[in-house]
C-alpha cells in the first residue's frame, strides 16, 4: 500500500516540471547566487573600500599618514574629484572636506578620512594623541571598523618613530629616566624602524590607540534601536511588492481557468482594457501595501517619513506601476496558477537576492553590484536610500524614476504581447 | 418565409494541422431556438465562438442581422452564455449582474431595472446579495445565463445551458428559456441533451467532423435517417418454440420486438399472431422513432476522443 501511494508521489513529481524546478534547481540557483554575492572565491580578498581623503594639515606628517593610506591594499583611497555638480568628464581637483562629504552622501565612497589642521603636531608630542575625522555612511557596516583599524594600522607605519618616542617620554616622565647606554641603543632600534625594515609594524602592533577617531555619520537614519529601518523598510517593501503584484496577476489566470476570462473577451471590454484595469488596480494596491509598510515603520521604529514624503510618493508610485506590470508579465507567460506561483518564486527571490532586497548591493563585488542593476529592485532600492538615507533632492531621482517608468512600459508591452494568446485564435 | 437573423456560410478553421470547421453552414431564423448537436470534437464550440468572435475563421462568413462579422465587429446584438459557470464567486448575484451589464454597454441608468428583471427571471431575488459560492450548481447556472442577456440580445448562443444540474433547475431554465422567445430572442443552442433538444428546438442542426451532416425539424430528420417506423415490444411470460413471423424474440427470453409503419393497423394483426401461438402477452410498449437514434444514426457509434 505504502509503495502505491510512493508510485504516486514519484509519477505526479515526474511530471510536474515546476514542482521540480522548485526541488532541485531553485536550492542550486540560490547557492549560486549567494555565493557570488558573498564572494566568488573564498581565498580572495575582500573588494577594496573607496575612500575619500581630505589632508587639511598638509604637514610632512599627515603626508605621510596619506601615503600609507594609499599602500593599504584594502582601501582605494580618493584624494581627486570633478568638482560637484559639474560633469564626470570634468577634471579633478583635490578634495576638501566638503566634496569629499558630498561623495559619502551621493554614495560614491562609503566613507571619507579628514586629517585636520594640527594633525601633525600631535605627532610626537606627548600630550593629546592625533585625531583623524571618519565621514561615514553607516549603512556599509563593513568600512567604518575597517577604516578603523587601518587607520592605526598607518599611524604606527607612517610615524614609527614618533610613536615610540612618545612612549619613551611617558615611561621617563612616569618610570625615571633611561641610562646613556639605553638611550643609544633605543635610538638605533629607532632609526632601522624608519629605514622601513618591518619593526614599524610591530611598533604600531603592539601599541592600541595610537590615532584617536572621531567617526561622523553624515547620511541614513537609524531607528530607536538601531537598525537600518529605511533600508529595509524599502528592501523588504519591494520583495514584497513583487510578491503580491505577482499573486495580483495570477488573477487573470483565474478568469482564464473560470471561464470569466472568455465571457469578458465576449463584451466590447477587449484585452487591452482589461489589462490595463488589472494594471491599474495592482498598481494601486502595491501603492498601498507600500505605504501601510512605511507608515508602520514611522509609528513603530521611527522612520522619518512625513520629511521625505514627496520623495517616498514619487518611488512608491513608480516602483508599485512597475511591479504590477512584472507582475502581469508573469501571469501572461505563465500557463496556470500553480505555473505562477513555481516561477514567480524562483524569479522574484532571485531578483530579490541580486537586485539588494536581502542584502545590501552596496556590499556586494562591483560586478554583482552591476548585475543588480539588470533587476527592478536594484532600481527602486536605489531610488528610495535616495530618499531616505542620503536626503537626495528630487530631481536627482530621474535616473531611478526615468528606468522605472521605462520598465513599466516594457512590461505592459511584453505582457500585451503575451496576451494575445488568450484572444481570437 | 421568416428571415435569418443569423447565417453562417461554408466556415473553415483548422487549428494547425487540425480542421476543426470544414465548411459548416447554418441559419438561424428570427424567434427560432435552433439546436446544434454533435459529438465531441466535432467542430461545435468552434463554430459557436466563431460567431462570438473569439475564432477568425480561415474561410466562409457569418453575418448577423444582415451584417458581416468579423471578429473585431462589435456584437450588440449577441449575447454568450459559455459552458463555464463564467461567473465571480466572491461576488454576489446582484453583484455579478451589475458588473457584466456594465461590461455589455448598459448606463448606471438602464442597470436597476434591468438587473431587478434578471434576478426576478431567474427566481434568485431572495437570494440577490448573497455571494455566488454559497449557491448551489443550479442557481449558478440560472446567474450564469441571466448574464448574458442583460444588454437584450437579439441572438443568445447558449452553450450546454442545463450541464450538471437536478430536474428541478433543468425545468426552471426551461422556462427561463421559453420567456426569452417570448420576448422575441432568437436561440442557439448546444447541447449533448438529446431530450432537451428533442423537447426544445425547432430545428435542430446535427454536426460532425466539422460539417452539418443534416439539419431539419425533428421529423424532417427521422424521415431522412432512421426513418418514421415504431418499435413494437411485447412482453411475454415465455417465449414461442417456433419463431413467429415478423417478431424477433430478444436475448432477455421474455421480450418478443416488431417494426411496424402504422401502428393502428398492424398491431392487432400482430397480437393476434401472438394469441394463435399460445403466447401469453403481459404488456405491450410502442417506441417512436427518437433524435437518440437519428443522431446515432448520422454519426455512428465509434468513441470520440
Amino acid at each position: 500500500m505504502i509503495a502505491t501511494v510512493l508510485r504516486i508521489s514519484r509519477l505526479n513529481l515526474s511530471r510536474d516540471r515546476v514542482a521540480q524546478l522548485m526541488a532541485f534547481v531553485l536550492p542550486l540557483a540560490f547557492f549560486s547566487i549567494f555565493a557570488l554575492v558573498f564572494g566568488q572565491q573564498p581565498r580572495r580578498s575582500p573588494n577594496p573600500v573607496r575612500v575619500a581623503l581630505v589632508d587639511e594639515d598638509r604637514t610632512d606628517a599627515s603626508r605621510a599618514f596619506v601615503k600609507a593610506l594609499e599602500h593599504e591594499a584594502a582601501l582605494r583611497p580618493l584624494t581627486t574629484a570633478p568638482p560637484r555638480g559639474g560633469p564626470a568628464s570634468a577634471a579633478s581637483v583635490p578634495l576638501d572636506r566638503p566634496r569629499a562629504e558630498s561623495l559619502v552622501k551621493d554614495g560614491d565612497a562609503p566613507a571619507a578620512v579628514v586629517l585636520p589642521a594640527g594633525f601633525g603636531a600631535a605627532f610626537g608630542s606627548a600630550g593629546t594623541p592625533p585625531r583623524a575625522e571618519l565621514l561615514v555612511d553607516p549603512s556599509d557596516p563593513i568600512a567604518t571598523p575597517l577604516l578603523r583599524g587601518l587607520l592605526q594600522k598607518a599611524a604606527a607605519t607612517a610615524q614609527p618613530k614618533a610613536f615610540a618616542r612618545r612612549g619613551l617620554e611617558m615611561f621617563e616622565k612616569y618610570a625615571g629616566g633611561m641610562t646613556p647606554q639605553q638611550r643609544g641603543l633605543m635610538d638605533a632600534w629607532l632609526n632601522q624602524a624608519a629605514a622601513g625594515d618591518g619593526a614599524g609594524e610591530a611598533a604600531g602592533a603592539g601599541v592600541a590607540e595610537l590615532l584617536g577617531v572621531d567617526v561622523h555619520e553624515v547620511v541614513g537614519q537609524r531607528g530607536p534601536d538601531g537598525s537600518m529601518v529605511a533600508f529595509f523598510a524599502a528592501g523588504v517593501g519591494v520583495m514584497f511588492l513583487l510578491f503580491s503584484c505577482s499573486a495580483a496577476g495570477g488573477a487573470l489566470l483565474e478568469e482564464v481557468e473560470s471561464g470569466t476570462l472568455e465571457r469578458l473577451l465576449s463584451t466590447p471590454l477587449g484585452m487591452g482594457r482589461l489589462l490595463a484595469g488589472k494594471w491599474l488596480f495592482i498598481t494601486l494596491t502595491g501603492v498601498l501595501q507600500v505605504t501601510l509598510m512605511f507608515t508602520w515603520g514611522a509609528l513603530v521604529f521611527g522612520l522619518e517619513l512625513l520629511s521625505h514624503l514627496a520623495g517616498f510618493a514619487l518611488m512608491t508610485l513608480a516602483t508599485a506601476g512597475a511591479a504590477a506590470g512584472f507582475g502581469l508579465v508573469l501571469a501572461t507567460a505563465c500557463r496556470s496558477r500553480g505555473q505562477l506561483s513555481g516561477i514567480g518564486t524562483i524569479v522574484i527571490l532571485m531578483m530579490s537576492a541580486l537586485g539588494g532586497s536581502m542584502f545590501p548591493r552596496f556590499l556586494m563585488s562591483e560586478k554583482m553590484q552591476k548585475l543588480g542593476l539588470f533587476t527592478f529592485n536594484g532600481w527602486a532600492l536605489d531610488g528610495y536610500i535616495k530618499v531616505f538615507w542620503r536626503n537626495a533632492p528630487l530631481v536627482e531621482l530621474w535616473p531611478q524614476l526615468l528606468v522605472l517608468v521605462l520598465l513599466t512600459a516594457a512590461f505592459l508591452t511584453i505582457a500585451r504581447r503575451l496576451a494575445r494568446r488568450w484572444e481570437t485564435a | 418565409m421568416r428571415e435569418s437573423l443569423l447565417t453562417v456560410r461554408d466556415a473553415r478553421k483548422s487549428f494547425g494541422s487540425t480542421p476543426a470547421l470544414q465548411g459548416a453552414s447554418l441559419a438561424l431564423e428570427a424567434g427560432e431556438l435552433l439546436g446544434l448537436l454533435g459529438p465531441n470534437g466535432a467542430g461545435k464550440t468552434t463554430l459557436v465562438r466563431a460567431i462570438a468572435g473569439r475564432v477568425r475563421l480561415d474561410g466562409g462568413e457569418i453575418a448577423l442581422a444582415g451584417r458581416a462579422l468579423r471578429p473585431e465587429s462589435p456584437r450588440a446584438e449577441l449575447g454568450v452564455v459559455p459552458q463555464e459557470i463564467a461567473v465571480y464567486a466572491q461576488l454576489t448575484a446582484r453583484e455579478n449582474l451589475e458588473v457584466f451589464g456594465r461590461l455589455h454597454g448598459l448606463s448606471r441608468q438602464a442597470l436597476p431595472e434591468r438587473v431587478a428583471w434578471a434576478l426576478a427571471w431567474t427566481g434568485l431575488d431572495a437570494r440577490a446579495d448573497e455571494p455566488v459560492k454559497r449557491f448551489s450548481g443550479g442557481m449558478r447556472r440560472r446567474l450564469n445565463i441571466a448574464c448574458g442577456v442583460l444588454h437584450e440580445p437579439r441572438v443568445l448562443l447558449l452553450d450546454e445551458p442545463t450541464v450538471g444540474v437536478d430536474p428541478q433547475s433543468r425545468e426552471r431554465i426551461y422556462e427561463m428559456l421559453s420567456a426569452l422567445r417570448k420576448r422575441g430572442t432568437s436561440l442557439l443552442l448546444t447541447t449533448h441533451q438529446l431530450d432537451e433538444a428533442e423537447g426544445l428546438c425547432d430545428r435542430i442542426v446535427v454536426i460532425d467532423h466539422g460539417r452539418v451532416a443534416a439539419s431539419g425539424t425533428l421529423q424532417e430528420l427521422i424521415a431522412s435517417t432512421v426513418g418514421e417506423r415504431r418499435r413494437v415490444s411485447l412482453s411475454v411470460e415465455r417465449l414461442p418454440e417456433r419463431p413467429l413471423a415478423g417478431l424477433a424474440a430478444e436475448g432477455d427470453g421474455h421480450t418478443l420486438c416488431a417494426e411496424v409503419q402504422d401502428v393502428a393497423a398492424e398491431l392487432p394483426a400482430l397480437l393476434q399472431q401472438a394469441a394463435a401461438a399460445g403466447v401469453v402477452v403481459r404488456d405491450v410498449a410502442v417506441k417512436g422513432p427518437s433524435l437518440h437514434a437519428v443522431f446515432i444514426h448520422l454519426t455512428g457509434r465509434e468513441l470520440r476522443e
